[in-house]
């Protein structure tokens, strides 16, 4: 990985993405703090509470993000670019097919969203033509199912197309 | 020797021609998943687990062993041949590796680096079989403090020894923990931080966090550096193999530091990655050929290599002896026992022997036929990383899902996995360490639950984890470990400065 300042290429600073991910570890800590009061953290007759453990967990992320931020604020270099946008948009382009895959498969199954994003993603980023593409985006789920399905016999979530063709 | 007869017992367990084809498949898997980039041995391990459910404990841990020895052996090949590391800890290897790759000596950097592997791991499984049985029966006197006092020493570790800043290790294991005591308070039987979400009941499952953290997350680290890959072909037949294998005496010495210190950064959870390179920098400095490292020097392959495989081989010794994993990998193992009703820990050597002994069999011809495969398939191994990135991305997602989907059998653990991806990349991206937070969620429960045992029984005061010698120890040892940065530095400063560096 590259971290160094790179002056030419533009991009999110590097210090903003890591001071918001340091502030947002502090909000998580709240969240744990909050949930391990609601559910007491103290001694009880019986000895410690649910509530007890991660209590003094949240304490130390707190504690662990406010050093971490600061570092940051104080060391961190405010030219220092996270990434490039023209890397971004490469990492973006493999997040959002993902994102929609992930929500399909609770949908349609994994089988038919598995062929649409294997068809996608070659289609799209990797411009094949439609011969190689339907190939390995209708083989490699076909091939998923005979190996899971039927040889290890475990089940994946299936959808519509799946119960129509009577699995 | 009763360890002695175990073993034979155990090699006769794994030689069954069931678990000699179990072995071939999860080599040959593992070394396809050490060449493909975005798919390591941890989450490669997690992908594959579900396979394994129908498969008896002992045959499925051979066969994800098999695949964590195929991951290693596999992560040389791209670093010698593309100058790419298929995994962290080969990073190291790519110095001296790919250099000789383009004087046309792949054949020779290949075969030493499998052999150094092989060595490597030879050496730890040795030691696994003499030491591990009596780790394990000193730990059968251990109580709820001592077991909280080794999770202790674990976790210092991590803080002392990684080369991430300590606090961001802190962070990141402590949101570890946090995750794992999501869900049902086994102790209390009360429901906590689920904040009326039904589907938090059963909390994070660490293997969801594996596959998010280690699998998306790397395919979106390849993704942002748009790979291209430019790599050498190598030719590996008989003749070079013999003649590589007459060289590597010669670097006797090299290979047997290289053995012990990954040994003992595997033990203790540093892991391999810091092991390789640690290895080198040693072998660098003490070779008479020290300056001509990184321009494809024989020796500047056989350090890394071997520390590395020693290390991420003795990362099983902890696992199996005390039920800490030494590494991101050894953690996934160990949520496979898990699931097939095994209790890692010490009473595994006593109630499991077939069990353990079939792994440690395992390991040593595990690694004999993992270094017969990929001596005989670089060609073929090579020619899967020529297979472009946007054929093989989605292909790994969709096994991510797969994997993902069958831990639980729930769509809702899919999508945690992707966002546990996406905060993967941001935390690498931002020199966050991954592995302890993938331990703290494994052994976030049992940690607690032996601290809050071990409060139970003082009443609440912290004076029991130095109650006696051994608790006090190692919780000692933790402290030290925790501090093993600002103690070195003063330590040097009270030294006189040597003249020769």
């Amino acid at each position: 990985m590259s971290d160094g300042p790179e002056g030419t290429l533009s991009g999110p600073g590097h210090r903003t993405v890591e001071l918001a991910l340091a502030a947002f570890m502090a909000l998580f800590a709240l969240v744990v703090i909050g949930g391990s009061m609601q559910v007491g953290f103290q001694w009880a007759f019986d000895g410690p509470q649910a509530g007890f453990f991660p209590f003094y967990i949240g304490l130390f992320i707190l504690g662990a993000s406010i050093v971490n931020f600061w570092h940051t604020w104080t060391e961190v270099p405010r030219d220092q670019v996270f990434a490039s946008w023209g890397q971004l948009t490469q990492v973006m382009s493999v997040v959002i097919p993902s994102a929609i895959y992930v929500v399909l498969v609770s949908w349609i199954g994994i089988y038919v969203s598995s062929m649409l994003l294997i068809g996608v993603f070659m289609k799209w980023l990797g411009r094949y033509g439609w011969p190689l593409v339907l190939l390995i985006a209708v083989g490699v789920p076909v091939m998923t199912f005979v190996v899971f399905e039927r040889w290890f016999l475990v089940p994946l979530p299936k959808g519509p197309v799946e119960y129509w063709l009577g699995f | 020797m009763e360890e002695l007869g175990n073993l034979f017992h155990g090699f006769a367990v794994v030689l069954q021609p069931y678990n000699i084809m179990v072995m071939i498949v999860g080599i040959l898997l593992g070394v396809i998943i050490g060449v493909l980039p975005g798919l390591g041995g941890a989450n490669g391990v997690a992908i594959l687990l579900p396979l394994t459910f129908s498969m008896s404990p002992t045959s499925a841990i051979i066969m994800l062993s098999c695949i964590y020895w195929g991951a290693l052996f596999g992560g040389a090949i791209t670093s010698v041949l593309f100058n790419i590391p298929g995994e962290p800890w080969s990073v190291a290897t790519t110095f001296d590796g790919h250099p000789m790759a383009q004087k046309g000596q792949a054949g020779e950097a290949l075969t030493a680096a499998f052999t150094s592997s092989f060595v490597g791991a030879l050496f730890a499984v040795i030691m696994i079989t003499l030491v591990a049985p009596l780790v394990a029966a000193f730990a059968l006197r251990f109580g709820p403090a001592e077991k909280f006092g080794v999770y202790f020493l674990a976790f210092c570790s991590f803080v002392g020894m990684s080369k991430e800043p300590p606090f961001k290790t802190v962070a990141a294991m402590m949101i570890g923990f946090a995750l794992a005591s999501v869900g049902l308070d086994e102790m209390t039987g009360q429901l906590r931080l689920t904040f009326g979400f039904e589907k938090l009941l059963t909390g994070f499952d660490f293997l969801i966090a594996v596959i998010g953290l280690f699998g998306i997350g790397e395919i979106l680290l390849t993704m942002e550096e748009g790979l291209s890959f430019k790599g050498r072909s190598a030719k590996i037949n008989l003749k070079v193999v013999f003649q590589t294998w007459a060289q590597l005496p010669k670097f006797w010495i090299t290979s047997l530091r290289s053995c012990i210190i990954g040994c003992w950064m595997g033990i203790t959870p540093a892991g391999a990655t810091p092991a390789s390179f640690m290895s080198y920098g040693i072998a660098k400095r003490a070779s008479k050929n020290g300056d001509k490292f990184g321009t494809g020097e024989i020796e500047g392959v056989v350090a890394p290599e071997t520390a590395a495989h020693a290390a991420g081989t003795s990362a099983l010794l902890p696992m199996l002896a005390l039920g800490v994993p030494g590494s991101p990998t050894a953690a996934v193992l160990l949520g496979g026992l898990l699931i097939w009703g095994l209790q890692p820990g010490p009473m595994l050597f006593v109630e499991q022997k077939e069990f353990v002994w079939g792994l440690i069999a395992s390991m040593y011809l595990g690694n004999v036929v993992g270094l017969l495969i990929v001596l005989t398939c670089v060609p073929l191994l090579a020619a899967i990383l020529r297979v472009p990135f946007s054929i093989i991305a989605p292909i790994i997602l969709v096994f991510c899902a797969i994997g993902a989907y069958s831990v639980h059998n729930s769509t809702f653990d899919v999508m945690l996995m992707m966002v546990f991806g996406v905060f993967g990349y941001l935390l690498k991206k931002c020199n966050y360490p991954l592995a302890p937070m993938v331990l703290a969620i494994v052994l976030g429960n049992a940690a607690e639950e032996s601290f809050r045992q071990s409060l139970l029984a003082s009443q609440g005061s912290l004076t029991i984890f130095w109650s006696n010698w051994l608790v006090g120890s190692i919780m000692g040892l933790g402290l030290i470990a925790l501090f093993w940065p600002l103690i070195s530095q003063a330590l040097s400063r009270m030294r006189p400065r040597p003249v020769t560096t």
